[in-house]
């Protein structure tokens, strides 16, 4: 079995899709939001590897495939967000405000976190980009002189979380404005964010797509000052 | 032939993009300067989305995928937090929850001020 898989360049995708296929399902059975397609396709593949003794490595020969199209699949995202661009000249006082209103509430969340837990200089700096995109925090996080493999996965972390619990927060806050839906998964969770804020609707999604880049083009301006904070 | 041309267009812009990135000097990744160059063409009318719809769309559905690998790879990973797990994990769940409230109910409040005033 090990060896089978182990060498096979199509398992890693074909483990990837099923796990999410899996996901969907429960999904749709058992309607808990906690039954997230994604974190149960994460876990599908984790508990795969630990059970046939497969490496990581050997599983991400075939998934770095499914990682390759990441950036062509991001410049896609330009085609949502033209087609809601009326929407977003209309509204874009609120979308400008919120987003920076988003991360600047993110910053000092993570320097208020830093101050209790007594972070180092560099502990702190490594969480500042945490809630952008990886490409952009791994630079954030290099210049600033944090731990970059760290960032990664906070990053990554961060994400995840954003796309699992983004319905129970709208619930419990009352956002119910598609927009500000958006707005609030790419500010706060990034690409992962908007994958789920893509699931919401052609709005949401647009708006989250958005706020990937301005959300880290900001972060990269007023990190650099807030890292001077501590 | 629609889809190969449709991808075709996409990988190419990509590709502009990566070089974009190699040749300036900003932090920007080239994944963004794709979704620039994409947005500018869509624009200024140099592409129409008829060229480039049903490819993107595909490769937007499939996106939730293509994090499953690097997240999976936390299990290797995680080691990188050894020591800091609890703090990490409090400031992550407080500050995402944060900024997603904090996101949402600001503009939410601009929306809606907007629409009362007219």
């Amino acid at each position: 079995m090990k060896e089978l898989f182990g060498n096979s360049l199509f398992f890693g995708v074909a483990v990837s899709v099923a796990g999410y296929e899996i996901g969907l399902m429960l999904k749709k059975k058992l309607k808990n939001p906690l039954c997230n397609p994604l974190l149960i396709s994460i876990a599908f593949v984790i508990l795969v590897l630990n059970v046939f003794g497969i490496e990581y490595s050997d599983y991400y020969e075939g998934g770095k495939y499914l990682s390759y199209l990441l950036t062509p699949a991001t410049v896609c995202l330009a085609v949502p967000l033209y087609q809601k661009l009326e929407l977003l000249k209309r509204n874009w006082t609120a979308v400008i405000a919120a987003i920076c209103a988003g991360v600047f509430s993110s910053l000092v969340t993570v320097f208020l976190m830093a101050k209790m837990f007594g972070f180092t200089h560099e502990q702190y700096v490594t969480f500042l980009p945490k809630s952008i995109t990886t490409a952009i925090g791994m630079g954030v996080s290099e210049k600033l002189g944090g731990i970059v493999t760290v960032t990664v996965i906070v990053i990554i972390i961060t994400g995840i979380l954003g796309n699992v619990i983004a319905e129970s927060v709208f619930k419990l806050f009352r956002i119910e404005e598609p927009i500000a839906k958006g707005l609030a998964l790419g500010t706060s969770s990034h690409a992962i964010g908007t994958a789920k804020a893509m699931e919401l609707g052609e709005i949401e999604g647009a708006m989250s797509s958005l706020s990937i880049v301005v959300s880290g083009i900001l972060t990269v301006i007023a990190a650099s000052v807030f890292a001077r904070l501590l | 032939m629609k889809y190969m041309k449709q991808f075709g267009i996409i990988i190419a812009m990509t590709l502009a993009a990566e070089l974009l990135e190699k040749l300036l000097p900003l932090p920007v990744p080239a994944s963004i300067y794709g979704l620039g160059i994409m947005l500018a063409f869509l624009v200024s009318g140099f592409l129409k989305v008829e060229a480039v719809k049903e490819s993107a769309d595909f490769l937007i559905e499939i996106m939730p995928l293509m994090f499953i690998p690097a997240a999976a790879g936390l299990i290797d990973s995680y080691h990188g937090l050894d020591g800091i797990l609890i703090p990490a994990a409090v400031t992550v769940a407080v500050t995402t929850v944060a900024v997603m409230a904090v996101t949402g109910r600001c503009a939410q409040r601009i929306i809606r001020k907007g629409q009362n005033g007219k």
